[in-house]
């Protein structure tokens, strides 16, 4: 524990974390890269069709993975900012900013995509349906986050704010998520789903976790970049930084 | 007045800002009147026929209450912030939590209330019958504190921005649209004959979740904003 501790302590200081990320960047997106392709193998060639939607179920292979990205994501951006409004630790805040267009762009994917096969499927680009509406409903929290973050001049203060503005979104999503479900239950019969099936056979599913696998890896890399630029714009009046660019130049030279 | 326990610290704070509200003419009408034109809006653009508008007019007067709420709500701390009060309140020995919280309910009292009472007259103009009137009016008794706790909090985190009033509403709108799925369709199943106790259960229990966690978010969103 106290280990622990002193390890967590040791990367809320920015300029460690600074090296850290500078570790940990390329192996994630690397990482990312090399699953993106053995995953888009898989979801275009090595999984079946299948039996009644044919070739237009393999967007589930993008789909289903930004849509966890964004409810994580979200989770990931409340966290670290609960982290910052107790610690006030300057990298959770950087993190946390970082978080919230990289969640935005999952929200939106998950749409786009939903919406695209929705239109075979459905016959419709959108349909009101639970579970796409409760994603379009978690894409304005994230507009709204964004909008709040960038009217506030002060970082610090913006960073607060905006940790406070997740946390009551983190308390909300809950009940949107099942009201909006019951809602869509009362209007409407059960939709074609085929998500809903947890039996989705064998061959499908190792794609589809490795997807899921590639799209974790590149949040962690995309988020690790911006996270670094935040804190070298958040810190770029201290000495280390200075020192840094310093460096830079005379490589350089 | 002489003012030792919190209780009336709170209620000081509650006559002086329901005294404030009703000076200030404008502020406490305006909203109104902007309730009762958007619900103008509606049969305007949709066609005057009686049963489009009974069937459409839960749906009209939630979005009308949500609305107007939001752009009341803008003017809740920014006169208090500006002028320098606020902060006296939160230096205050009593406790703070409990002075925000009197703070809210002016609001309510001064724009929830008269919204209850204006759905009477706006349920005639939508052609709703009683039954549905009946169901509207418990809906937005539970309902319209809910839009004051939760858009205080937003009005706390955008308190002295430029464009608050937008920004607010941004922020306010999704968190609301559970309590615009009950009440809705509450009323509905009101004018179906159906039992709609499941709906006032869900209703009661998301104002008694913003009545403890709100409060909270509220305080912590002005000190943020007060640095």
């Amino acid at each position: 524990m106290n280990n622990m501790w002193q390890w967590l302590t040791k990367y809320a200081s920015p300029m460690r974390f600074y090296l850290l990320v500078n570790k940990l960047t390329p192996w994630f997106g690397w990482s990312a890269v090399i699953l993106f392709l053995a995953g888009l193998y898989g979801a275009f060639f090595y999984a079946p069709p299948d039996y009644q939607q044919g070739e237009s179920f393999r967007i589930i292979y993008v789909h289903v993975p930004s849509a966890w990205m964004s409810m994580f994501v979200y989770m990931v951006m409340a966290t670290a900012g609960a982290l910052g409004l107790i610690w006030k630790t300057k990298v959770s805040d950087a993190i946390a900013r970082s978080c919230a267009p990289l969640g935005a762009s999952f929200a939106f994917l998950a749409l786009a995509t939903g919406s695209l096969w929705g239109k075979p499927m459905w016959g419709a680009w959108w349909v009101w349906d639970a579970r796409l509406t409760s994603e379009l409903i978690l894409l304005f929290l994230y507009l709204g986050f964004i909008a709040l973050q960038s009217a506030i001049d002060d970082r610090r203060s913006a960073a607060r704010a905006g940790a406070v503005l997740a946390l009551v979104g983190v308390v909300n999503i809950p009940i949107i998520h099942y009201s909006v479900e019951w809602w869509s239950t009362l209007h409407q019969g059960p939709t074609v789903s085929k998500l809903d099936t947890p039996s989705i056979h064998i061959d499908m599913l190792i794609p589809l976790l490795i997807m899921i696998t590639a799209f974790m890896c590149y949040f962690a890399a995309m988020l690790l970049i911006r996270a670094r630029c935040e804190i070298i714009d958040q810190e770029k009046n201290s000495q280390w930084v200075g020192e840094l660019v310093l460096g830079m130049d005379a490589q350089n030279e | 007045m002489i003012i030792t326990t919190g209780f009336d610290a709170f209620k000081s704070i509650l006559v002086r800002d329901i005294i404030l509200g009703l000076r200030n003419q404008s502020d406490f009408v305006n909203p109104l009147i902007f309730f009762i034109i958007v619900i103008t809006m509606f049969p305007l653009s949709i066609g005057p026929e009686q049963e489009t508008l009974r069937q459409l007019a839960p749906a009209i007067v939630w979005v009308a209450a949500v609305l107007a709420s939001s752009l009341s709500l803008d003017g809740l701390f920014r006169t208090d912030f500006e002028d320098g009060s606020l902060e006296q309140i939160l230096l205050s020995p009593h406790s703070s939590m409990l002075l925000i919280s009197a703070k809210i309910l002016s609001h309510w009292i001064l724009s929830g209330l008269p919204l209850i009472l204006l759905v009477i007259l706006s349920g005639s103009l939508l052609y709703l019958p009683i039954t549905g009137v009946k169901t509207l009016l418990i809906t937005l008794l539970l309902g319209t504190p809910v839009l004051s706790l939760v858009g205080a909090i937003a009005g706390a985190l955008t308190m002295g921005l430029r464009n608050s009033g937008m920004l607010q509403a941004l922020l306010t709108l999704p968190l609301l649209l559970p309590l615009l799925i009950f009440s809705v369709s509450a009323v509905n199943n009101a004018l179906k004959g159906l039992l709609v106790s499941g709906e006032f259960y869900f209703l009661g229990a998301i104002l008694v979740l913003a009545l403890t966690l709100a409060p909270l978010a509220v305080l912590s969103a002005l000190k943020i904003r007060l640095g």
